[in-house]
């Protein structure tokens, strides 16, 4: 196998996104996505048993399509990736067959591979950015995961810091949307919503940020609380038969999500001596997100770095960039004996890699 | 040689050259795990009929019906071992395995102790308290099995009334033959005919609950 710049073809399946990438070392060549979004938008969110069926009807085209836009063939192809997980199991599963299949078919190494670091590789694939630094803070945001990690190796050394213990944030938005009669997705229908609102106009709570959560959640998260807030104020100012001032609320529970995220994400830079931060994961789209996290690091001295935010959302490049990286630091591949696992590890980089 | 993959109930894989004869057939009989165990048994069942995968011609892919998780991995699989090789896929309902098994052992044996096959159902546990059930009666001119009703689900406690009511046996299967579902796919090429439907026959809806409007959180 090329293990200087080996063709890659990754595969993710982990959520309501179909992604295939094709990547060249850290060269990318495809990013091909279909997903299945629409189909969830009537039920306020991923439907897992919709989402599993959009993946196996989606996979094929769009390997073809990965192929087609990257100018190669199969048969050129030194690898196959795939997201073991975490994520939605029936969902997976889909990918991880296919991934296995055709690696037996190929002839080819397979890299199981997870979900999360993943979001991190995504980085590497950024042409304009310089390399990835070590060690860095990782906050990764989406509508399935909220988690903090501290990265000193990609391909060998990923601490989880916190994670969600209820909601992902994305799922906050989402929640919140609907309470505001918005449609889904939330995220950008709360954005333009708070775009003419005061963010401080209301004082929603900031979840497991009180200092007696610091000994046990310092950098966990939680959103159910914020969202309930928001449920009781809007409900009091309906029982007080007065108009609610939807700009204020969306932006202030904006404000309230994005002051946890990125307070958290800096405490555990200047607590492990870190002043690198990369964001990751969907709701990095989210400006005002990005914006006071590109704010507040610089006032404090911290790097921020944002892959391009086509890489951001769930994406099969990502999981050919993770391979890529295995594969150049000499890792072995995976054997054939994984399943899907929904809450794999963030510790597990790769899974059931040969002995 | 052609690849038969099954995941409808268990996971089966066979080897079979283009004239039915079987070289290689693998099980696992665990109704979860398919996609864990589907990569070692595509290995395995290639290995067992000293095939390389450069000598498959064609996939045949049972598309159920079955629960819908577990089915939806050997079609993921047998779809991108085509693809791995540029070969195409042959769709087949793997009811027609069971039933082109029950056909071919009743012609070798001369009947069954309860009476002929004329008409049966192959019934399999569809899960919930549903039984998934096709009706057949005999073989046609390409030797392949005749449904006289398309697959359709059945509540356990009506399954028996719902039989009668079609004059049909029943003949319950705990597994898909893979080696069937591969003959069966060979006589359909040979035929040139397409005998199973190009997407998964789920049989029932996804389990979804459309959002009520949001629940109060203050009494
Ligand atoms: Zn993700």
């Amino acid at each position: 196998m090329n293990r200087t710049a080996p063709l890659v073809l990754g595969i993710e399946t982990s959520c309501d996104e179909t992604g295939v990438g094709i990547v060249r070392g850290r060269t990318l060549l495809s990013n091909t996505i279909a997903s299945s979004m629409d189909e969830h938008a009537r039920y306020g969110g991923v439907v897992p048993e919709v989402a599993a069926r959009a993946h196996l009807e989606a996979l094929e085209p769009a390997i073809r399509a990965a192929l087609d836009e990257s100018g190669v063939t199969l048969a050129d192809v030194d690898a196959v990736a795939v997201t073991s997980g975490p994520g939605l199991a029936g969902a997976l599963m889909v990918g991880v067959g296919a991934a296995k299949a055709l690696a037996v078919s190929l002839q080819k190494p397979l890299y199981a591979v997870n979900h999360l670091v993943g979001h991190i590789a995504a980085d590497i694939l950024d042409a304009d950015a310089p390399p990835l630094e070590y060690p860095t803070v990782a906050l990764l945001v989406s509508g399935g995961h909220t988690s903090l990690l501290l990265v000193r190796d990609l391909t060998g050394d990923v601490e989880l810091l916190g994670e969600t213990m209820d909601d992902a944030a994305g799922e906050a938005f989402d929640k919140v949307a609907r309470l505001l009669g918005l449609p889904y997705p939330g995220g950008p229908e709360i954005d333009r919503a708070a775009a003419s609102g005061d963010p401080n106009a209301i004082a929603f709570p900031r979840g497991l940020s009180r200092a007696s959560d610091m000994a046990d959640h310092r950098y966990d998260f939680s959103f159910s609380g914020l969202k309930t807030a928001v449920a009781r104020w809007t409900e009091q100012r309906q029982a007080a038969g007065e108009p609610i001032p939807v700009a204020d609320v969306a932006a202030s529970f904006r404000e309230a999500v994005v002051d946890v995220l990125v307070t958290k994400a800096l405490a555990a830079c200047r607590d492990h001596g870190v002043p690198r931060l990369l964001l990751g994961g969907g709701v990095i789209a989210n400006r005002r997100l990005r914006d006071v996290a590109l704010e507040r690091a610089a006032a404090e001295g911290v790097t921020v770095r944002i892959p391009p935010l086509s890489l951001c959302t769930d994406n099969g490049a990502m999981i050919a960039a993770l391979a890529s990286e295995l594969i150049m630091s000499g890792r072995p591949a995976s054997t054939l004996r994984f399943g899907a696992d929904s809450t794999l590890p963030v510790t597990e980089i790769q899974v059931a890699e040969e002995a | 040689m052609i690849l038969g993959i099954d995941t409808s109930l268990g996971s089966a894989v066979a080897v079979i050259e283009p004239d039915g004869v079987v070289r290689s057939q693998v099980d696992s009989v665990d109704p979860r795990g398919h996609a864990e165990v589907i990569g070692t048994l595509i290995e395995q069942a290639l290995a067992e009929a000293s095939a390389s995968p450069s000598q498959v011609t064609h996939v045949v892919a049972g598309m159920g019906p079955g629960p819908f998780t577990g089915l939806r991995v050997g079609i993921a699989a047998a779809r991108a071992f085509a693809m791995g090789r540029g070969i195409p896929v042959l769709p087949v309902v793997s009811h027609d395995a069971v039933a082109l098994e029950l056909l071919l052992h009743e012609a070798l044996t001369g009947g069954y102790e309860d009476g002929s096959l004329e008409t049966f159902a192959v019934v399999t546990d569809a899960r919930r308290r549903e039984f998934a059930y096709t009706v057949y009666r005999g073989l046609d001119d390409d030797g392949l099995p005749v449904r006289v009703s398309e697959p359709a689900l059945a509540p356990r406690d009506e399954l028996e009334d719902v039989l009668a009511g079609a004059g049909a046996r029943r003949r319950d299967a705990e597994r898909i033959p893979a080696a069937l579902l591969a003959i069966a796919g060979a006589r359909a090429l040979a035929a040139r005919r397409v005998i199973g439907p190009a997407d998964a026959l789920y049989l029932r809806s996804p389990d979804v609950t459309l959002p009520s409007a949001p629940k109060r959180v203050v009494a």
